[in-house]
């Protein structure tokens, strides 16, 4: 485990960043509201960053390791035929990680 | 007292039958943080102590693995910028001025995570009373501390050999994923966010997150310039472009304005 002071400082980073974040617009909203550039953002971004993340997530499937990549296939499959089919994000997260966790501990695969 | 008692628990209550199962599902995948990070050799308050103080789910699944291979700090300021650059976009439109106390917007902002502003702002605003938004809040972050809490004990000695349950955080940014698309149609956006991560992980794997966000925000540039042209250079044809319906959209003080009139 890496050291206290390491840890403290990297964490406070975060949460001054995260914060400062989440603050910034309340202080800015005049100013930020009459920005066109700033409305286009605001609606296509969080979309692209979510997309995006997922993306990262898949890619980063290994398909050489244990499973070959077919848990976490079989569970992105689970998850979004889940979600499509009862619109409950907790019920599609549950379930895409039970087939995941399922198939990579309990299934012997190649 | 009993009248405190009185006022309290309706708020309380509305709360949790708007949020309940998101908490639920929070204090799931907070025993999902807490395995992970222990996975990691983190010892068992490390996630609590993490969800607790940051409150930002998914940098923080990031970040532990950051923290355990010592990435330096500038790496690590820049990923939490990138990854919760979102936030800047939900104070624009988060009822704050339903919460009331300076303590209470404090927190409000503090703890204005995705499931926060999702769960408050698709409600009627002056239907929310400032201590109902507070406890919605109250509830998602208890609940993914106390999720940290519990994976952190309970990983490090039973759970500590299973494997994939980093998953729930792929499960989690998919079932975003799928909720935004299906909420705009917007598959231009689609389009240009798994361009840039499938290119970002072609050319630079190794940061490919950092990459993909920055050239997909370079392309939503280009794409607000090209936007803005094209309603310059056809004045009159009518046709409402994003420029056009931002503009037509009322403002927060104009909405601020009709709710407490």
């Amino acid at each position: 485990m890496p050291d206290p002071g390491y840890l403290l400082t990297a964490l406070a980073a975060a949460v001054a960043i995260t914060v400062g974040l989440r603050a910034l617009p309340f202080l800015m909203v005049g100013f930020l509201r009459d920005s066109a550039f700033l409305a286009d953002l605001g609606r296509w971004m969080p979309l692209g960053a979510v997309a995006i993340l997922a993306a990262s997530c898949v890619f980063a499937i290994d398909l050489g390791g244990h499973g070959r990549g077919i848990p976490e296939i079989a569970g992105l499959a689970a998850t979004v035929g889940a979600h499509l089919w009862r619109r409950n994000a907790v019920v599609s997260i549950a379930a895409g990680t039970g087939v995941c966790l399922v198939l990579a501990n309990a299934v012997p695969l190649p | 007292m009993g009248i405190s008692r009185g006022q309290r628990a309706p708020h309380l209550a509305a709360a949790a039958g708007d949020a309940g199962v998101i908490w639920a599902g929070l204090f799931a995948l907070g025993i999902g943080f807490g395995v992970l990070t222990t996975g990691y050799g983190f010892a068992w308050w490390v996630a609590p102590v993490l969800s607790a103080a940051l409150f930002a789910g998914s940098v923080e699944f990031i970040l532990v693995g950051m923290l355990a291979a010592g990435a330096p700090i500038g790496a690590i300021v820049l990923t939490t910028f990138l990854v919760n650059s979102r936030h800047l976009f939900y104070g624009l439109t988060f009822p704050l001025h339903r919460v009331t106390g300076r303590l209470g917007k404090a927190y409000s902002v503090f703890a204005l995570c995705d499931e926060a502003y999702a769960l408050t702002t698709a409600k009627d605003p002056a239907a929310l009373s400032s201590r109902r938004i507070l406890w919605t809040q109250a509830g998602l972050h208890a609940s993914w501390a106390l999720g940290a809490l519990a994976g952190g004990l309970v990983g490090s000695t039973l759970l500590a050999g299973l494997e994939g349950m980093d998953f729930v955080l792929t499960a989690l940014f998919t079932v975003l994923t799928v909720d935004a698309v299906r909420e705009s149609r917007d598959w231009t956006t689609l389009g240009l966010a798994i361009g840039t991560a499938v290119a970002a992980q072609a050319f630079v794997p190794g940061s490919m997150l950092l990459a993909a966000m920055g050239a997909f925000t370079a392309a939503l540039v280009v794409r607000h310039r090209l936007a803005r042209r094209r309603a310059k250079g056809e004045p009159g044809l009518g046709e409402p472009d994003a420029v056009g319906r931002a503009a037509v959209e009322p403002s927060p003080e104009a909405l601020e304005a009709a709710h407490r009139a």
